[in-house]
């Protein structure tokens, strides 16, 4: 790899508009990994220690601790749902584009 | 035709079947390298399967279904861990490690730093990750084919372990990648289907309702309403047996442990190297995500199945039979578990009742009979589907069993061969071919290396697990994740995302993670202090103990000491190669260039 490609990749990566892929990113994933974190040690904190709480039943066997539970399979999936469409609506495309761009410069 | 019987002519056919598809799919590759990635061509829903596949060891099938059917919220609350975790891995890992990387963990934790250092430390975490995991998953595989077939002879239990090791190694060596994928993929078709098929017959006992089989489940349990309530396996509280009451300090720390394995089950998942491999087998970052929601969607459906299942074998299963091994026939007499009568002087069928008339002389033979086989629920499933098809002697009973148990060993060929697959192609891509050769061998030359690997890493498995068959599979998988957890997922993660990251600090997050994991489960009471370690305490209470650290999950210390150790080395360091960072961050961001090697 010549100094020439060095040149690109740090050409690219101080650029406006990767900076601006990278924020938007960045600004999407860590808080939303972060917030799925704190609300599951959330859940499991409870279930050790607000057990009475959690036991409450809301109808038939049904109580707070299993709709709690069932609830984090529903935030998986509705989390994994909603990141799909932030990548594919507002990064896939500007990637793409500086990918093509890369590739050209470090075909010269 | 028994269940036995039916169940070795059914594996026998997924053996049949899985090496012929291996077979194939060794003729299809193209190039040396589609050993390690596949080709790389694989779609998003294709590998969703296969690491859904890959992920979902018998652990899983039998561990939480009869971790539900004995314990009952707590083992649901366990399977919630295993898929939170995935989470960690979408929006994290996946798409920046398939940019970045090629065919090996160590192919992104090393593409700024020096290589021979961090492709060892990586090779070293692979290695002994993976070979706990494989432990585990033979060690089940063991435990399960007695537990079904009634072999109780060690002699016939290893051969069963040797022919699990044999099978992985040849899946590995013959078909690669791509014939380990399509193992997967195949097995996890199987998996879904076969859970669902029992889910909907537990259901429709239930109208649909599941207020009402939560009700039976906590009735026949004879734990009542706590059997639907948090605290009857994890987060205990303690009781002081001189005084009667709480042990707040005892309680505390069984709460602590609690914490401590959800924090190893969900960063540990995104640490384990045989799923990271999984996503260089797609073409783009954009269905290495895809691939990822798949593998949710799939992993998700099934464990929200296991709450059926094993709520299920608690409704309709005495927890006698679900713990001892021994089985109720229709007419209500004890039975072993290869199916024969377990009789007492003239009483022909014993019972429950009869047990009571029996002289003390005869009950204690009896009892030894009836002692139990397996405390963690193993057979819930297959009992359940026993039960589910007709009950014990029916050719319904029969044919169910036989489905379930053959499903659960193609559950485990296809989770080791994943397992051989990234510890041998992390040895020959990164210990061979960087460490060794020093970047100098040949494609042709490094993937000859990874078979050789695969059959040794197999040989020493079988080896180690016929030794290890006293250990508890739970407690293998939870080392496996707490150091994937503790040394895998700070030095990524700092990698992908931190620029001052350097090869110090590579080296010491992945040592210092791995070590703190492993020093401080010798120090628990895994090891030492209770009747249950390892070396067990007598039970007057002497005996060798070690037991400083109260927590049998090390996660919630040795993982912030895998993130301090990776900033304490890369803050001691000068290091650093911005330019590399630069190359790095362009390409795990946007895929350019990908399939073009870097040169390091």
């Amino acid at each position: 790899m010549g100094t020439n490609d060095n040149d690109v990749w740090e050409k690219t990566q101080a650029s406006p508009e990767f900076q601006a892929l990278k924020k938007r990113f960045r600004n999407y994933a860590f808080p939303v990994a972060a917030l799925s974190l704190v609300w599951y040690f959330l859940y499991v904190i409870l279930t050790g220690f607000a057990r009475e709480w959690m036991n409450t039943k809301l109808f038939g066997h049904i109580t707070i601790a299993f709709m709690m539970g069932v609830f984090q399979f529903v935030t998986t999936f509705v989390i994994a749902w909603a990141y799909d469409n932030h990548s594919t609506k507002h990064l896939d495309d500007e990637s793409d584009k500086i990918a093509r761009k890369v590739e050209q410069e470090l075909g010269k | 035709m028994d269940s036995t019987t039916l169940s070795t002519v059914l594996f026998l056919a997924f053996v049949a079947i899985t090496l012929f598809i291996v077979w194939r799919a060794s003729q299809t590759n193209k190039k040396t390298t589609d050993f390690y990635d596949g080709g790389a061509s694989f779609s998003g829903f294709q590998n969703g399967l296969a690491i859904a596949g890959d992920y979902m060891s018998a652990a899983s099938f039998l561990g939480i279904a009869g971790t539900i059917a004995l314990f009952g919220y707590d083992g649901f609350l366990y399977s919630i861990g295993f898929l939170v975790a995935w989470l960690v891995a979408l929006l994290l890992i996946a798409e920046p490690l398939r940019n970045s990387g090629r065919f090996t963990m160590g192919d992104v934790l090393a593409f700024r730093m020096r290589q021979v250092p961090v492709r060892t430390a990586a090779a070293v975490s692979t290695l002994v990750v993976s070979i706990f995991y494989l432990m585990a998953q033979m060690v089940g595989a063991g435990a399960l084919v007695s537990l079904l077939l009634g072999i109780t002879e060690p002699g016939q239990k290893n051969l069963i372990i040797v022919g699990v090791g044999v099978l992985m190694i040849l899946y590995v060596t013959i078909g690669g990648m791509k014939g380990t994928t399509y193992v997967q993929i195949l097995k996890a078709f199987l998996l879904m289907t076969g859970a669902a098929l029992l889910t909907i017959l537990v259901l429709m006992k239930f109208n649909f309702n599941i207020s009402e089989l939560l009700g039976a489940a906590s009735e026949n349990s004879g734990k009542g309403e706590a059997f639907l309530q948090p605290g009857l396996k994890f987060g205990k509280d303690i009781v002081d047996v001189t005084t009667g009451n709480i042990d707040p300090v005892k309680t505390l720390w069984s709460k602590l442990d609690l914490i401590s394995l959800g924090l190893a089950l969900v960063l540990g998942t995104a640490g384990l190297p045989h799923i990271l491999i999984r996503f260089y087998t797609v073409p783009t970052s954009k269905a290495a995500r895809k691939s990822v929601n798949w593998a949710i969607g799939n992993i998700g459906a099934f464990y929200l199945m296991t709450i059926a299942l094993g709520f299920g074998a608690a409704a309709f299963i005495s927890r006698a039979s679900l713990l001892r091994g021994f089985k109720v026939d229709a007419n209500g007499c004890f039975i072993d578990a290869k199916g024969v009568a377990i009789a007492a002087g003239d009483n022909a069928c014993l019972n429950a009742d009869s047990l009571k008339t029996l002289d003390a002389d005869t009950l204690a033979t009896v009892k030894l009979a009836l002692q139990p086989v397996d405390t963690s629920g193993n057979v819930a499933a297959p009992q359940l589907a026993e039960f589910l098809g007709g009950g014990h002697g029916t050719t319904g009973g029969a044919v169910m069993i036989a489905i379930i148990g053959a499903i659960a060993f193609a559950t485990i060929l296809a989770v080791v061969a994943g397992l051989v697959l990234a510890s041998s192609s992390s040895f020959a891509h990164d210990l061979y071919a960087s460490v060794i050769k020093k970047g100098n061998a040949s494609p042709e030359k490094e993937v000859r290396v990874a078979k050789i690997a695969a059959i040794v890493i197999g040989a020493v498995s079988i080896f180690l697990a016929i030794g290890a068959q006293t250990l508890n599979v739970a407690f293998l998988v939870a080392i496996a994740f707490a150091i994937a957890a503790s040394g895998n997922l700070p030095a990524v993660l700092y990698s992908l995302f931190w620029k001052k990251f350097n090869t110090r600090g590579a080296v010491w997050a992945i040592y210092g993670g791995l070590f703190s994991a492993l020093v401080l489960l010798v120090l628990s009471p895994n090891v030492t202090g209770l009747p249950t370690s390892l070396i067990p305490l007598g039970l007057d209470g002497t005996g060798f103990r070690m037991d400083v650290f109260p927590l049998a999950n090390p996660g919630i210390v040795s993982i912030p000491l895998g993130f301090i150790f990776g900033w304490l080395g890369t803050v001691t360091s000068n290091e650093k190669n911005s330019a590399k960072y630069a190359e790095l961050e362009v390409r795990s961001m946007t895929g350019a260039a990908l399939g073009k090697a870097a040169v390091h």
